[in-house]
């Protein structure tokens, strides 16, 4: 009797072992592991909810279709809060211990600065959905950041092709009007070092806080100053209310560019009609249906957007865009590199190596061309000027 | 161009500045309430003012009542969530310490802003003006008349206030219970009953702040702390306990950060007004209206 419990019981464990194992003996592939920062809430909401959404999407749609080669995709999301201290924890916490091949995000400026040096202690790629040229070049140095990448146009960019289209309209005079985060501040100093550049003088220089709820004083002053134009660089509810008071103020003759920032429609929404007239640079991706059938990234851009659209009811963005850019680089790369090695450092330096080399990749923020020299790789001729018309976008002349 | 006036621009400020002041002294008017029934500091008297607004947008954009029931049944809410709060967090509690109970009111910020998150996310929302968007122009100023709303509705509970408080029976007996809880429960004052009320109204007032500034400002759901801090600010201000100090500091607080972002430099405003706070608690420390003798008594 001893004898047959013994060999019974060692059956059943034999038994358990094989089932619980068993998968693992057969080929399934190793899940892909990627790490996403998103400001899912707080200030920088606005953005990293769409990003959340996007990837999610894109993830689906990936397994579906059956992986990357047969490479289940996995992307750990978290919210970093709108925080740069929290962005810096959970990037950590990602590299080190997720042990992640690629990092999406963190998606604003001030996020993505505190997570750089996290990207280049544990050398993964980390590719940012913030504005800032200073994000892929440490301004202290100029030598681009060897592991980080980033999406959108950075903030340089934009405002030579705002002072472009100033320079076209006749205007030479203007006020700028931006917030004390990374972003604004970035922003302030692109605006000041490219003015002469441009001809234009900077008549007023005025700053508000991400929280705060008037900028009436701030706006009287650029009245009085004569400016002929007022760039605004902010993002989150401050966009709104920096409208509503130009329009409250009755200052709606003087014409208002906003940063890259604005780029979403439920912005324009909560103008309640005060974004009329109101100039921005958006990305193609956000304006897909007005694109020519001949634009090159015109069925990239209708396929997200319909996608998109369908799947959420709500209307694309330049930042939804901005996650489905990366997700789709990291996964181009996966597909090139991503069976070749077999331990963490060297997956990730051959997804890092992939991203440097990648050219001619036709995205919703445009057509990306990497180099060693280039970890943003678009030109300032990306976007696309529009005017707010009757609560939409509409191409700016 | 119209030549814009120094005159003009001192009333474009001065208006700006008595709209905000006048939410910060809604918001310390409410603090004072609750810190004189109890000498407890609500540091969640700025989610009650968040709530107000919220639920005012829900109730009229989502669901659709007109305005005025839409304010009127926001604030009734609000007030009963205060009156809820002091049950649920403050009246179990047997002798508990002044730390213990700012710890508690410190926890049900959070919570409530987590919750509200949960409800509202963390989208912005806006509320229509009480009456419409036609800018008023007064010397070269150009003003809301939804500036004209928070105005009034302050004057409006600061006059209601000093009516309750002084000549009805309930008013003074909460203010009994402020000066004396002992002898107040002596002379048969439901001490408990007061502090219960004193929330509600605390409460309420900081959801009628809450409503009427929305559609100027616009509402989330993190909006609280922020306002809490410069409505403290103007509570210590003021002298801690004095109704009358709170409106006059608030005000006072609202017009220096609007003078000094209009006329200095707009990037320091919130130090202007913090600045000139600490200058006057080191020349006067109880305030501008509170006595010496009172804040050597009272234990915080």
């Amino acid at each position: 009797m001893k004898t047959i419990q013994k060999s019974l019981i060692c059956g059943l464990i034999l038994c358990f072992l094989f089932i619980f194992n068993g998968p693992s003996l057969g080929a399934e592939k190793k899940p892909y592991k990627l790490g996403a920062i998103y400001s899912v809430t707080g200030g920088a909401a606005l953005m990293g909810d769409p990003q959340k959404k996007t990837t999610e999407m894109l993830v689906d749609q990936i397994n579906a279709a059956g992986g990357i080669d047969g490479h289940r995709l996995e992307v750990i999301i978290y919210d970093d809060e709108s925080d740069d201290t929290k962005a810096r924890l959970l990037t950590t916490k990602l590299m080190k211990t997720e042990e992640v091949l690629g990092l999406l995000g963190p998606c604003a400026t001030g996020t993505s600065m505190a997570a750089v040096d996290i990207a280049q202690e544990y050398k993964c790629a980390m590719i940012s959905m913030g504005a800032s040229w200073m994000i892929t070049t440490d301004p202290k140095t100029n030598k681009v950041r060897y592991w980080v990448f980033k999406i959108p146009l950075d903030d340089k960019g934009c405002v030579a092709r705002i002072y472009e289209f100033l320079k076209y309209k006749g205007i030479n005079k203007v006020a700028t009007l931006t917030n004390t985060t990374a972003y604004g501040a970035s922003g302030r100093e692109a605006l000041f070092a490219m003015a002469p550049d441009y001809g234009i003088t900077i008549l007023a220089d005025e700053k508000f806080g991400p929280k705060d709820s008037d900028m009436t004083a701030q706006l009287t002053r650029i009245r009085v100053s004569g400016s002929q134009a007022i760039i605004g660089w902010t993002i989150g509810p401050t966009q709104t209310i920096i409208m509503r008071n130009w329009r409250d103020l009755g200052m709606t003759n003087i014409p208002f560019f906003q940063s890259f920032g604005f780029g979403n429609r439920k912005t324009i929404e909560l103008a309640a009609g005060a974004a009329e007239g109101i100039n921005t640079l958006v990305t193609p991706g956000s304006v897909s249906t007005l694109l020519p059938d001949t634009h090159v990234q015109k069925k990239v851009t209708m396929e997200y957007t319909l996608a998109y659209e369908k799947k959420y009811n709500d209307r694309v963005s330049i930042f939804g865009g901005s996650a489905s850019d990366a997700l789709r680089l990291f996964v181009d790369a996966l597909k090139k590199v991503g069976e070749k090695h077999t331990s963490l450092e060297a997956s990730r330096k051959a997804i890092r190596d992939h991203l440097e080399n990648t050219k001619g990749f036709v995205g919703q923020h445009g057509v990306f061309n990497f180099s060693p020299q280039h970890h943003m790789g678009l030109t300032k001729d990306a976007y696309v000027m529009v005017v707010i018309k009757s609560g939409d976008f509409a191409l700016a002349k | 161009m119209e030549k814009f006036t120094l005159g003009s621009q001192l009333l474009q400020f001065f208006f700006t500045g008595l709209t905000v002041g006048s939410i910060y002294a809604l918001v310390a008017l409410g603090f004072n309430i609750i810190y004189n029934a109890t000498e407890v500091i609500n540091f969640a008297q700025g989610e009650f003012f968040m709530l107000g607004g919220l639920i005012a947008v829900s109730l009229s954009m989502t669901f659709g009542l007109p305005l005025p029931l839409g304010f009127v049944l926001s604030v009734g809410i609000v007030t009963l969530i205060g009156a809820v709060f002091e049950r649920v967090a403050i009246y179990p509690l047997k002798r508990p310490s002044v730390l213990t109970l700012i710890m508690i009111t410190i926890a049900a910020s959070i919570i409530i802003q987590g919750i509200a998150m949960l409800v509202w996310g963390t989208d912005t929302y806006d509320l229509i003006p009480f009456s419409g968007r036609a800018a008023i122009r007064i010397g070269g100023a150009v003003i809301q008349p939804q500036y004209f709303w928070v105005l009034g509705l302050t004057i409006v509970v600061v006059i209601a206030f000093n009516l309750f408080f002084n000549r009805t029976t309930l008013g003074k007996a909460i203010a009994a219970c402020a000066d004396n809880p002992e002898a107040a429960w002596l002379v048969g004052i439901n001490v408990k009953t007061m502090v219960l009320i004193s929330f509600a109204l605390s409460a309420g007032i900081g959801a009628i702040a809450g409503i009427v500034i929305t559609p100027i400002a616009l509402m989330e759901f993190d909006r609280g702390p922020l306002v809490a801090v410069k409505g403290f600010g103007a509570v210590v201000f003021g002298g801690l306990g004095s109704f009358t100090g709170a409106v006059v500091a608030g005000l006072l607080l609202g017009i220096i950060e609007s003078l000094f972002a209009g006329f200095v430099h707009s990037g320091f405003k919130d130090a202007a007004a913090l600045t000139i706070l600490l200058l006057i608690l080191f020349f006067r420390p109880s305030g501008l209206f509170g006595s010496i003798e009172i804040t050597k008594i009272k234990k915080f």
